[in-house]
Order: C-alpha cells, then structure tokens, then sequence
C-alpha cells in the first residue's frame, strides 16, 4: 500500500444531494448561505443540520434569495472564509449578475449546482441548461458522472480555486443524481486535512490595512495614489482569462494528487473509455456519459469500434486534449442535454472548434436528449449512433442543425 | 512595462486621496462661492458648513472660509443645492474658461 495512500475510508450509501453536503463539510467550509430550490435543497438541509448538530463549524447564513446568498459567499471569501453555495436552475439563473461579481474578484467560491431544466414552461427534472446558460462567467465548470465524482470534485474545487483564485462550479444531474443513492466512500477528515491546505485569500478586507476592492475600473491603466501602473478594466479581464487558460495543468495536478491519497485519480480532463481503437466516439457530459458506456458495449456487441468521452471540465475547455483524444476516430457523436437556440448543443460547437485548424477531420452528428427529464436509455444512443453511421454511409452526416430525439 | 507590476489579480486600492484619478477632470461646471452670503464668513465662527457635510468627494475644507479642492471637484452640485444661503452658484466651464484651463478662479 502507498504510504501516501489514506487508509480511512467508509463506504456509505449516499445520493448526489448528500455526497455534495459531505463534500462541503469534509472540506471544512466555514460559511455557507444557499436559498432552497429544487432539486437542491436537500444539500443545504443537510448542511444546515451539520451546522445546528455541532458537527460543522461554520456560519449558515440564512437569505431571502439565490442572488443573495451568493452575495454572502463572494462577500465572505473576500474577508478570507472558505464559503459554500448550492443551487439549480432559476436559482442559478437568478445568481447571475453574482457569478460575475465573484469570478472578476477571483473569489474560489465553490457552487454545487444540481442540473434542472429552466423555465417557461415550469420543469424540476433534468438537463443541463442551466449552468450551460452560465458558461460565459468566467466559472470553471466541472460535470460529475456520479455521486463519488460529486463528492471528489468538490474536495478538489477547493483546492484548484484556492491556487487560481477562479470560482468553480460543481455541476451534477438533479435526481438521476441528486436523488438516486450509490455507494460512495467517504474519506475520512484528517485525510481531506492532509490534501486541502487552510483557504489563503489573495487580499482580505481587513480594518488595520483598508482597501477598496472591485472600485469603478476605467478603461485605461492609470497611477495609484502609490505612483504605481494599475490595471484598467481589460487588463483585469485578461487576468481571469489567462487564470482560465492556465488552470489546466492545476487541475490535472491536484486530480492526480488526489488520486496518490485516494486511489481515485483525476488525471484528465475528461474521461476516456475504450478510445484507443475506437472509430465511432460518443461525447456525453455528466451521467450520461456513464450512459454512453452501456451503449458503448451494445455496440461493441454487435461489431463496432465505439469509445467514449465523457467530458468532466467543460470550463476551461480542454481543446487541444480534445483534438488528440478523437484523432483516430472517424465519427463522432455528440450528446447535448442542452442547446443553444439557433445553432446546436453547447458541448458540439465546442468539440467543433477544439477540432479546428487540429488537421482532425472526423465526421460529427449532434444530438439534443434528456431536456426537462426527457428519459434517454442506451438503447436510445445506440440508435442514435447506428443512425448516424447510416448517414455517414449515405453521405449524409454533416447537418446544419442538430438532430433532437422526441417525438415531433 | 505593463500593468503586471502592480500584482493585482481585482480591482484594488488603498483609500487616498487620488486613488480614482484626477476626478477634477470629469467636471463641466464648477462651484462659485459668494463669501458675502456663506454663514461661516458672515458669522466669523464655525457654523452651517453643510456643503462640507453633504460633498459626496470629501473635497470641501471646513475652514473659514471654506476651499474647494479642484483637482477632484466633479462638478456635481450638491454642494449649491444643499448651501441654505444660496452662496453657491453651478458655472459652466466652458463658458467661463473658454480655452480648458482652469486659470480665473
């Protein structure tokens, strides 16, 4: 056994809910505000109860709403706290003008947000455009595939956002995950202790040495009253974006740190299965992209080369990883459970365009599934795949829109 | 030389005057005060000085009589609207320095 290696781990029987509360809690998180929506509030109805029994030293601080309690959050982080926040769907939506506030301040806020379909009309269950409507806040954003990645990735949130200082959101499907109970191993405290270092702020609000933060920002630098070039507005957006660009490798590192501590590594920006010979790729983000290797293996079955990559950071986009992993292939299938009106899926324009100018030239298909709970089965991808095959063999595979599978 | 330099990842500052630029350059009208009306002045004791109250930029001197710091006045009048004597009176710059400077005052 690797001496690094923790050796304190229970396995628990755990929803997605549940496993993002301890992942909050392990992580020692010292103030939290969440406004309950569905299907998020069991996370901050645990959390609130850690926090009451003892078990949690923290300040819950109770808000009359989602843009509030990430108010709380970015305020807290600035004074130098570790804070938590969940939500879903109009809750997320309703944060957005926070979300900016928090990413252009550098605040390693970290946000479970437990996918839901937005409204009009009204829908709880499952997909994912809410935090794809968020994609431009300058979040990185994580996709978990289950309720052990939902718990991992947080514990590792934490400590990406605490060296980049970019805010991260922990994004898991409502109910497939948020509801549905898996086993999940629980490391223990001291171990989490040993891996996730105290929150250092990277400026702190602090009355002996008082600042202004996020002051109006013209354009242009100008001189501080110090005589010293400060940055204007862009050079301030040009930070985040480099912060983004440069986060891969943290990422990648503190997945494979994790993985020595806990024998779960998260060495890549995303999943590969059976990508080696694979001619046929499907591309799923989130649970379906555990989906999309039970259709994988039916396919296999009946003779096909198919891999698949489950895309786990879809912010900071990995595009050069990307356009290696899908070098050998010749079809790619990409399953969006989202979409951007008027044009396709979030996920496929970004395959596209990781693919550009990368001298891959691989057939692509689109696929809109799963919006407002709509079941999608791997029987459902495997047609969809075979279907695609058929169009590539007609001549028919590139479309200018996607394809959506309901029943219009 | 860039803006690196500065090791700011966010906006930041310390509270000092200046630390916003020369605000006085945002102006397009300035205060004119007539001493004569100003109660301070007329009183010869210290009194009233509301304008120094109420200027949102700090840039009024409670002193007999008072001064107004031109390098960061904005222009922005509360000053006259909130003055009980009517001492103080908004001047278009232009107007009354026609070629940008600030000399006459």
């Amino acid at each position: 056994m690797n001496e690094r290696m923790a050796r304190k781990a229970s396995t628990w029987i755990l929803d997605g809910n549940h496993a993002a509360a301890q992942g909050a809690k392990l992580s020692r998180v010292q103030v939290i505000a969440a406004y309950p929506i569905t299907p998020q509030s069991p996370v901050t109805e645990t959390l609130s109860e850690f926090v009451e029994g003892g078990g949690l030293d923290a300040e819950y601080i109770a808000v009359e709403s989602e843009h509030s309690a990430l108010a709380v959050c970015t305020s807290a982080s600035m004074v130098g706290a570790r804070t938590f926040t969940a939500t879903s769907a109009h809750g997320l939506a309703y944060m957005h003008e926070m979300l900016h506030w928090a990413a252009g301040a550098r605040l390693p806020v970290v946000l479970a947000c437990v996918n839901r379909a937005i409204g009009a009309p009204w829908n709880v269950l499952n997909d994912q455009q809410d935090s794809i409507s968020q994609r431009d806040t300058g979040w990185i954003q994580i996709y978990a595939r289950n309720n052990q990645e939902i718990l991992d990735s947080i514990i590792q949130a934490y400590k990406v956002a605490e060296s980049v200082y970019v805010p991260i959101m922990v994004c898991y499907d409502g109910y497939i995950l948020s509801h549905t109970e898996m086993p999940v191993d629980v490391p223990a405290q001291e171990d989490v202790d040993r891996f996730l270092p105290p929150y250092r702020p990277h400026t702190i609000l602090d009355p002996a040495n008082p600042k202004n933060y996020n002051l109006v920002t013209l354009a242009n630098p100008r001189v501080d009253a110090e005589g010293v070039l400060c940055h204007g507005y862009m050079e301030l957006r040009y930070l985040l974006q480099e912060a983004l660009q440069n986060s891969r490798e943290t990422i990648i590192k503190v997945g494979q740190e994790f993985g020595e501590l806990f024998g779960r590594s998260y060495s890549n920006m995303f999943w590969e299965d059976r990508l080696d010979d694979a001619e046929v790729v499907i591309v799923a983000m989130g649970s379906l992209a555990m989906e999309a290797r039970v259709a994988a293996d039916m396919l296999r079955e009946a003779g096909h080369k198919v891999g698949v990559l489950g895309l786990r950071v879809f912010r900071p986009f990995p595009k050069a990883d990307v356009a290696k992993a899908l070098k050998k292939s010749r079809l790619v299938v990409i399953f969006d459970k989202n979409i951007s009106y008027g044009l396709e899926g979030a996920t496929c324009s970004e395959i596209k365009s990781a693919l550009y100018g990368s001298s891959v030239n691989v057939g692509i298909r689109n696929f809109i599934v799963g919006l407002g709970g709509r079941d999608i089965k791997a029987r459902d991808l495997v047609d969809a795949v075979n279907k695609s095959l058929l169009s590539m063999k007609e001549g028919g595979l590139n479309k200018e829109y996607p394809d959506w599978i309901c029943d219009i | 030389m860039g803006t690196r330099d500065c090791q700011h990842i966010c906006g930041e500052s310390s509270p000092a005057i200046g630390e916003a630029g020369k605000t006085g350059e945002w102006r397009d009208s300035f205060p004119v005060i007539d001493q004569e009306k100003c109660l301070p002045v007329r009183q010869n004791k210290p009194s009233c000085f509301l304008c120094w109250l109420y200027c949102p930029d700090a840039v009024i001197s409670k002193t007999i009589p008072i001064q107004i710091n031109m390098e960061y006045c904005k222009g922005c009048g509360v000053c006259a609207q909130i003055c009980p004597a009517h001492a103080i009176t908004m001047v278009n710059e232009e107007e009354f320095c026609p070629n940008g400077t600030d000399e006459g005052f």
